[in-house]
C-alpha cells in the first residue's frame, strides 16, 4: 500500500542543512494500524507530511497504492490528497466559518459533489461519530473531543485508503484520547490503513504496529500481535 | 453556477475586518466616482461651449473686405474696396466644392432708433441675406418662414424678425405676421419670427436682428451691387480651408490686391476654430482619463494589497483546504472572485452614485433654468460607463491574481504550520 525506499529529506535554513530523514525504508500494507513514535526532532512529522504529499522528499522513492509520488503537479497532489488520503491534525484544523456539517462535507465540495448531496453524506458521517445534533454548530461551539471527531469524519468522508493522524490526541484529555483511539480502531476495521504519529506510549500501545524513529532512521519496530482482535 | 460555499467564504473573509474592507472598497468607489463625475462635467463643459455655436455649419468660412496694406499695380496702400455681385458669380463659376454660398449685406447703422412701428421703436441690426444663410448659421423659425428664393428674385419688401424685435415692437397678444414695420423710412411686411439656437449673450444679440432679402437690402438702401460678407460652407467631404484659399485668391485678383497682402481680406474660418476647440476638449478628455484611471488604479492597487494581507492572514486556512484536496485552480478562483467582487461591487456603487450626481446637477440646471455659456447638460456616455465597469472587473481580476499566485506558491505544509 505504502512503500518507502531510501527516503532522504533535508531542510535548509540559510546555510545550515538539517538532514531529517536519512534513508528510510518502510512498507505499510493495506488495513494496517500503525503508530510512528519518536522524540521531537526524530523526523516523524516530516515522514507523515511526506506520506501525506504535503511535503516533498529529496532522494529515494515513495509509492502510494503502486503510484510513484514524485514531482507531482499541485493539481495532481490535490487530487491524491482528496481521494486517497485523510488527515487528522493535533489542532483539529477545522474551517472556522463553516459549521460541523459543512466542515465534514468539504472534501466532497472539492470533488464537485452538489451541496445537497454532500451535506446529506456529511450528516451520515456525523451520525456515526454521534454528533448528528451538533451538525449546525460552528467549530468554536464544540469541545476538543467533538472537534476531533468532526475532523475524523471529514477525513473519512472521501473514503480514503489511508488516514494520517498527526498527534491526534495531543490536545485532548486522556479519557477523550481513549475514545478517539477506539474510534480509530473501529475505522481501521473497515479496511482503512491508519498511520498515527504520536509520542505518547499509551496511544501507540493501542496500535498493531509501532515504528520507532530516531535521528531520521527507523530504530526498531514492534508488532503487537496480542492486541489484535480475533 | 452559483457556488454558495464560495460566497460564504468571501463574505466571511470580508467581514473579518469590516473597516478594512470598507476602506478598500471606498478606494475603488472613489476612483470610479471621480472618473464618472469628471467625464460628466467635461461633457457638460463641451456641451455648453458647443451650444454657443448653435447648429452652425462648422465647415464654414466668412470672408469680408478690409483695407489694403500693400501697394500694387499702381494703387496705393490703405485702399478701401467692396465685393459685388460679379464676385459672387465668379466664385460660383470657378470654385468647386462649395455647398452653400450666401452673400450678406449689413444695413448701415444710424444713431438712434432705426425701426418704428406705431408708437414703438427700437435700434436693430438689419441683415440682407440669402435663404442659404439659414443653412449655414441656422435660427429657429418660431412662426412664419425665413427668406426664400422668390423673395430674392422679386426683391420683396419682407422681413424676418428676432424675438426681441417682436417684443419691443408688438404687444404680446398681437400676431406680427402680416403686419408692417418701418425701417429707415421704408415699410416692410413681417413674414416670420425667429429665435437663436445659441445660448447666452450670443443668443441675446441674435434675437435683436432683422433679416430681409439680400437683393431687397441692396436696392432699397442704395447699395448698388455691393456685397458685405461671404458666408461659404464646403461640401461635406471637403475642408473649407482649401475653398477659403481659392476664394481669397480670386477676390485678390479681381480687386487688384497684392497676393502677399494678407490684411486686405478679412476672413474667419469656423472649421479652424472648431478644430481648435475640439483639440482643447480632447485635451481635457485625455486629462480626465489619465487622472481618472490613475485614481482608479490607486483603488485597485489598494484592493490587491488588501488581498495580499487577507491571503497572508488566511494562509493556514488555505493550507487546510489544500490538505483536504482543494486544487490550486479552486484556491485561485476563490481569491480572484473575492477581489473581483470587491472591486466591481464598489465600482458599481461608484458608477451609480456618480451618474446619480451628474443627473442631479443636470436636473437642477434645467429646473432652475441656469443658462451658461460654459456648462450645460452634463452627461455620461452609457457606453463609457459600461466600459469603465468592464475595465474594473478585469483590473479586479488582476488585483486578485498576484495574491492568489502567492497563496498557492506556499507549500501546503508551510501553510498548515503557519499561525
Amino acid at each position: 500500500m505504502l512503500e518507502l525506499q531510501g527516503l532522504h529529506k533535508s531542510y535548509f535554513t540559510g546555510n545550515n542543512e538539517l538532514h531529517v530523514l536519512k534513508g528510510l525504508d518502510l512498507k505499510i500494507e493495506q488495513g494496517e494500524l500503525v503508530s510512528i513514535m519518536g522524540s521531537s526532532g526524530s523526523g516523524k512529522s516530516t515522514l507523515l507530511n511526506i506520506l501525506g504529499i504535503l511535503d516533498s522528499y529529496d532522494k529515494g522513492s515513495y509509492k502510494l497504492n503502486n503510484t510513484l509520488i514524485s514531482n507531482l503537479s499541485e493539481k495532481k497532489a490535490a487530487h491524491y490528497r482528496n481521494n486517497m488520503l485523510g488527515f487528522v491534525f493535533q489542532s483539529f484544523n477545522l474551517i472556522t466559518f463553516k459549521n460541523a456539517m459543512e466542515n465534514v462535507a468539504l472534501p466532497l465540495y472539492y470533488q464537485g459533489i452538489s451541496r445537497k448531496k454532500r451535506n446529506k453524506i456529511a450528516l451520515e458521517y456525523l451520525d456515526r461519530m454521534g454528533l448528528r445534533e451538533w451538525a449546525e454548530h460552528m467549530p468554536n461551539e464544540l469541545s476538543g473531543g467533538q472537534k476531533q471527531r468532526v475532523a475524523i469524519a471529514r477525513a473519512m468522508i472521501s473514503k480514503p485508503k489511508v488516514i494520517l493522524a498527526d498527534e491526534p490526541t495531543g490536545a485532548l484529555d486522556s479519557a477523550t484520547s481513549i475514545e478517539v483511539m477506539d474510534l480509530f480502531r473501529e475505522i481501521n476495521k473497515t479496511g482503512i490503513t491508519m498511520i498515527i504519529v504520536t509520542h505518547e506510549k499509551d496511544i501507540s500501545e493501542k496500535t498493531d504496529r509501532i515504528i520507532y524513529l530516531k535521528d531520521g532512521i527507523i530504530e526498531s519496530e514492534h508488532i503487537r500481535k496480542e492486541m489484535s482482535y480475533v | 453556477m452559483f457556488d454558495l460555499d464560495k460566497w460564504q467564504e468571501i463574505f466571511y473573509s470580508l467581514k473579518q475586518n469590516k473597516l478594512r474592507s470598507f476602506l478598500t472598497a471606498f478606494g475603488v468607489f472613489w476612483g470610479i466616482f471621480m472618473l464618472i463625475v469628471m467625464l460628466g462635467s467635461g461633457q457638460g463643459l463641451q456641451n455648453g461651449v458647443t451650444q454657443g455655436f448653435g447648429d452652425f455649419a462648422t465647415n464654414s468660412v466668412f470672408i469680408w473686405a478690409q483695407r489694403t496694406t500693400v501697394e500694387y499695380k499702381g494703387f496705393t496702400k490703405g485702399r478701401f474696396f467692396n465685393y459685388n455681385n460679379d464676385d459672387t458669380r465668379a466664385i460660383k463659376q470657378t470654385v468647386s466644392g462649395i455647398k452653400y454660398l450666401a452673400p450678406r449685406l449689413r444695413g448701415a447703422s444710424f444713431a438712434g432708433d432705426n425701426v418704428i412701428r406705431g408708437l414703438n421703436s427700437g435700434a436693430f441690426q438689419i441683415l440682407g441675406d440669402y435663404p442659404d444663410m439659414n443653412l449655414i448659421d441656422p435660427v429657429n423659425i418660431e412662426t412664419g418662414r425665413f427668406i426664400n428664393d422668390k423673395d430674392i428674385e422679386q426683391k420683396r419688401k419682407i422681413v424676418v424678425i428676432g424675438t426681441r424685435v417682436q417684443e419691443s415692437l408688438f404687444n404680446p397678444d398681437e400676431n406680427p405676421i402680416g403686419e408692417y414695420i418701418r425701417i429707415q423710412g421704408v415699410y416692410f411686411k413681417v413674414v416670420g419670427i425667429f429665435s437663436s439656437k445659441k445660448s447666452g449673450e450670443q443668443a441675446e444679440r441674435d434675437n435683436q436682428v432683422i433679416f430681409m432679402p439680400f437683393t431687397t437690402l441692396q436696392k432699397t438702401y442704395n447699395y448698388g451691387d455691393m456685397v458685405g460678407v461671404y458666408a461659404i460652407t464646403a461640401e461635406d467631404h471637403i475642408s473649407v480651408s482649401k475653398i477659403e484659399d481659392k476664394v481669397i485668391r480670386i477676390l485678390k485678383q479681381r480687386h487688384k490686391i497684392a497676393p502677399e497682402d494678407d490684411q486686405a481680406i478679412g476672413h474667419f474660418n469656423v472649421e479652424k476654430e472648431f478644430k481648435q476647440m475640439k483639440g482643447v476638449f480632447m485635451g481635457i478628455d485625455g486629462l480626465i482619463w489619465v487622472v481618472g484611471i490613475g485614481t482608479l488604479l490607486a483603488g485597485v492597487i489598494g484592493v490587491s494589497n488588501i488581498m495580499l494581507v487577507i491571503v497572508k492572514e488566511r494562509t493556514k486556512e488555505i493550507g487546510i483546504q489544500r490538505a483536504i484536496g482543494a486544487t490550486p485552480v479552486k484556491i485561485v478562483s476563490q481569491i480572484i472572485t473575492e477581489s473581483v467582487f470587491l472591486t466591481s461591487f464598489a465600482g458599481y456603487i461608484g458608477l451609480v452614485i456618480g451618474i446619480g450626481l451628474i443627473e442631479l446637477v443636470n436636473f437642477a440646471l434645467i429646473k432652475f433654468e441656469v443658462e451658461s455659456n460654459m456648462f450645460r447638460n452634463p452627461e455620461v456616455n452609457f457606453q463609457i460607463a459600461i466600459t469603465a465597469l468592464i475595465i474594473l472587473i478585469i483590473t479586479g481580476a488582476f488585483a486578485g491574481f498576484v495574491p492568489a499566485k502567492r497563496a498557492i506558491n506556499v507549500k501546503p505544509i508551510d501553510a498548515l504550520r503557519s499561525e
